[in-house]
């Protein structure tokens, strides 16, 4: 990666964060784009040319970028919106994992020389018949669904939260499941254990939200 | 007809009821920070070879990089047969020599990609995972790219290993969803058959690569892949005829409270309140296999109108009976159509305990207990689930089979969890106490010296080191080092040494740190995933005398599979004798005159003839009956007398 292109992915990343800052007072950490050293590049291209990643491999970290953000998104809000005890650790725990997560997929991307989309809530842009168009990733709320939850206080706050979560955790398990059926992927040693710790543990997150989402509904408390 | 409920009007319904009972909903009870303190692990310089090193009551013995083919490949697990230490590694195997620790020297080396390849051995059989879908059968390089490619495999190798030093492949045991780790099990009844138990996280192989391969919920098909293990018979002496013989359904009808200690128990308890609630006409739901009694503030206005769109003023019983057969479609809207099915349906790794016919099966976002007497056919006991815990990684057992350890892998040892901002109970392993068959919850423990965010650092795997009358166990952290540890008091776990380098990169965080590490006669050997294989040894400190290292050493294992623990036995030496009297001193539950004068005693007995040596032992044996009456700790003065009797088997 060139300086210039290593400053203008650095630029375009803190970009997206200030447009996530001005919706939610905290935002995700910018990461500072460091180029890989030549010996990185090295042994990657090594490793790619022994198991070459594909365009769905691409898509996927690409994807996961935008799916992780809005997650982290939607888990800061937790503290000004009356989150019960049980929602809060539980946002506290996505925001760590999915942050650290989308770190990890940036890095990836870098080390193949590859665009590193910012960690910005937003749809992938996608060129379709010519037209870029802003594409959600399965499971990602929609702005109204987005506003829904921001307008939510309290026990409310939580149902919401819940609801949403396990769809957006849902379409990230799909996300992983499409990805291993597809043509040649998930060959890369990297993205198969990613995606295989995105699987187990939005999988194991999913029954525990579910589980809390009851309480919620039928109890009509906070878990 | 009752008009069928729509879910946005179930979740406007929900609304109201909700905001009916809207209580206090305070700010979470964060989880204690890790408190920083003064570390020598903190700050150390970075780099692939050159990291600067910080030892604590260790002697590090020698450090070997992975061979030229190996290297640039992450090394896995580890397995003992002998003198040989086998270390798994992502582009196959290597056999290490280690009657030398301060030298290792390789003895073989078997080329074959694939992940992870963790190893086991048993006799003159090597077994080894493989998991990813870039894994080939002939071992060659290039991957299997597509969704089904005859090419591949993915469950366990079998290799023969009798001239361990020309491995030969024999078999592969294909299983549904790949191997992440395995279990090689014992049956004590039976010593020419042995099992091995399949774990797996990963996804389920369509039927076209492997007939009989179901990716569907059970509820939907039967023969389903998911929510069992899988169990590979290996007939000892025609391992060629090794085959998946049963499934084992551990995971029936758990249930995920976000809290400690659920059980079976707590289900049918939750059964029966709603069976005794429905009798009483209220209404009740079934989440993931466990029953809940649903608030009258929910049911009412879904019954007012469900009447209104029935046509009558107030709701009657054909209302009643008309919303009971429309909820569970309505709960299962809610839930995104998994209301019943969710919850575990794999094991990340599982720890068995032949001697013990004891299992901690690590599955999902639970930590289950088994009970394995019929190793082909093993038994949940007991389940507890853990708000602080991802999913659950492995097991171990305390010797006694009174406590067992579970590590939450955080972020799946690629995520830098050990910084001073992640909770010390985030990542961390979880002790358990065990009490008949159930396990209650004590304590957390965390490596406690913070590492910088470009180090990959969680709970992972480790052993037990055979310190006598003590639970000392030696854990890897990954690039946070390996951490020896006391869990004796299963409240209050304590650090006693310690070794970590600095990053393997400053800038960035690559892949590196301590994979696994165990305990294997004397000595300590680490896998490093970057760089290579360590081999240490413990220092005596304040925390471990040199008698209890001595008496550690006198354990013998012919051949290691952590994951198969053996029940450790300690053979009479004066070592383990005295090991008991630093133990008593250390907790001064004996006098320091006693103290003083058992070991003296020791001593002249172990200088003595045999005649002269018998009639001091029982002496020492006659006192020590007496201050096992005073003893704070009587039954370590019993352990110390039954040693010192023992010692009379002792030819001088």
């Amino acid at each position: 990666m060139t300086p210039s292109r290593a400053r203008h992915i650095a630029a375009m990343m803190f970009a997206g964060c200030m447009a996530v800052r001005s919706l939610h007072a905290q935002a995700v950490q910018p990461t500072v784009a460091v180029a890989p050293s030549s010996a990185t590049i090295a042994r990657v291209r090594a490793d790619s040319t022994r198991l070459p990643y594909t365009d769905a491999d691409v898509e996927f970290m690409s994807g996961m970028i935008h799916h992780h953000s809005q997650a982290i998104v939607m888990a800061r809000m937790a503290p000004t919106h009356g989150a019960g005890p049980s929602v809060s650790t539980l946002c506290e725990r996505i925001i760590n994992a999915q942050g650290d997560e989308i770190r990890l997929m940036q890095q990836w991307l870098r080390d193949r020389q590859l665009p590193v989309p910012a960690a910005t809530a937003g749809g992938m842009k996608m060129k379709m018949g010519g037209m870029e168009m802003d594409m959600l990733m399965p499971g990602m709320l929609s702005d109204e669904q987005m506003k829904q939850l921001d307008a939510a206080r309290g026990l409310e706050f939580d149902r919401l939260f819940l609801t949403f979560m396990i769809q957006h955790h849902t379409g990230a398990v799909g996300m992983v499941n499409d990805l291993f059926a597809s043509k040649a992927g998930a060959q890369d040693e990297a993205i198969f254990k990613f995606a295989s710790d995105v699987n187990a543990d939005q999988s194991t997150e999913i029954a525990r939200m579910q589980k809390m989402l009851a309480v919620v509904v039928f109890e009509g408390r906070t878990p | 007809m009752v008009s069928v409920f729509q879910s946005a009007r179930l979740q406007r319904l929900a609304l109201a009821a909700g905001l009916a009972s809207l209580s206090a909903c305070g700010g979470a009870a964060k989880p204690a920070q890790m408190a920083p303190m003064p570390d020598a692990r903190v700050g150390l310089k970075a780099g692939l070879n050159d990291a600067g090193e910080a030892i604590s009551n260790l002697n590090v013995l020698s450090r070997t990089p992975s061979p030229s083919k190996f290297s640039s490949a992450m090394n896995s697990d580890l397995a003992f047969t002998g003198k040989y230490a086998i270390q798994g590694n992502y582009n196959g195997f290597m056999v290490w020599d280690i009657s030398t620790p301060t030298a290792p020297v390789l003895a073989s080396s078997y080329y074959c990609p694939a992940s992870q390849n963790d190893v086991s051995v048993y006799k003159n059989l090597l077994f080894m995972s493989s998991e990813s879908t870039g894994s080939r059968k002939d071992c060659a390089d290039g991957g299997a790219p597509g969704a089904v490619n005859l090419d591949r495999v993915r469950g366990v190798r079998i290799f023969d290993i009798t001239d361990i030093t020309k491995p030969k492949l024999i078999k592969s045991v294909e299983t549904c969803r790949g191997s992440h780790t395995h279990t090689v099990v014992e049956d004590p009844k039976d010593r020419e058959n042995i099992y091995i138990y399949i774990s797996g996280s990963s996804g389920v192989r369509p039927a076209e690569e492997l007939p009989g391969c179901v990716n569907a919920t059970p509820d939907k098909d039967p023969n389903s892949s998911r929510f069992k293990i899988e169990i590979i018979k290996v007939p000892v002496a025609h391992p060629e005829q090794s085959a998946i013989i049963s499934t084992a359904k551990i995971f029936e009808n758990l249930q995920a409270p976000p809290r400690h200690g659920e059980t079976t128990v707590d289900i049918e308890n939750a059964a029966k309140a709603a069976a005794a609630a429905r009798a009483q006409g209220k209404f009740t739901a079934s989440i993931q296999g466990s029953e809940m009694v649903i608030s009258d503030n929910f049911i009412k206005p879904m019954l007012d109108s469900t009447a209104k769109a029935n046509g009558h003023a107030a709701a009657n019983s054909a209302d009643s009976t008309a919303l009971r057969s429309a909820l569970p479609i309505m709960v299962a809207k809610m839930f995104g159509g998994g209301g019943a099915t969710a919850g575990p349906d794999q094991c990340h790794d599982i720890t068995v305990y032949p001697s013990a016919g004891l299992a901690g099966g690590a599955c999902g976002g639970y930590g289950l207990l088994l009970d394995i007497r019929d190793p082909a056919h093993p038994v949940r006991i007991d389940a507890a689930a853990d708000s602080n815990f991802s999913y659950w990684h492995s097991a171990t057992f305390n010797n006694d089979a009174t406590k067992v350890l579970f590590s939450d892998e955080w972020g799946g040892g690629s995520a830098p969890k050990c910084r001073s901002t992640d909770p010390k109970e985030w990542g961390a392993d979880a002790i358990f106490t065990l009490n008949n068959g159930k396990m209650a919850f004590k304590s957390y423990y965390k490596l406690p010296a913070p590492q910088t965010a470009n180090e990959n650092c969680v709970a992972h795997n480790g052993s037990l080191i055979p310190i006598p009358g003590r639970d000392v166990m030696i854990q890897a952290w990954y690039q946070g080092g390996i951490s020896v540890f006391d869990w004796t008091d299963a409240s209050h776990p304590m650090e006693i040494a310690s070794f970590d380098r600095g990053p393997v990169d400053s800038t960035r965080m690559a892949m590196g740190g301590s994979w696994s590490v165990y305990w294997y006669n004397g000595a300590i050997v680490s896998s490093e995933i970057a760089r290579g294989l360590d081999v240490a040894e413990l220092k005596p400190s304040q925390y471990i005398s040199q008698n209890e290292i001595d008496a550690a050493k006198t354990v013998h294992y012919d051949y290691l599979n952590a994951q198969g623990q053996p029940k450790m036995v300690w053979p009479p030496s004066f070592a383990l004798a005295r090991s008991y009297v630093d133990q008593l001193e250390r907790s001064s539950c004996l006098g320091a005159a006693r103290i003083a004068s058992v070991r003296a005693d020791l001593s002249s007995a172990e200088k003595a003839s045999a005649a002269t040596r018998q009639s001091t032992l029982s002496s020492i044996s006659t006192q020590l009956a007496n201050d096992a009456r005073n003893s704070c700790d009587a039954p370590k003065v019993q352990k110390l007398m039954d040693a010192v009797r023992d010692l009379g088997s002792i030819r001088p």
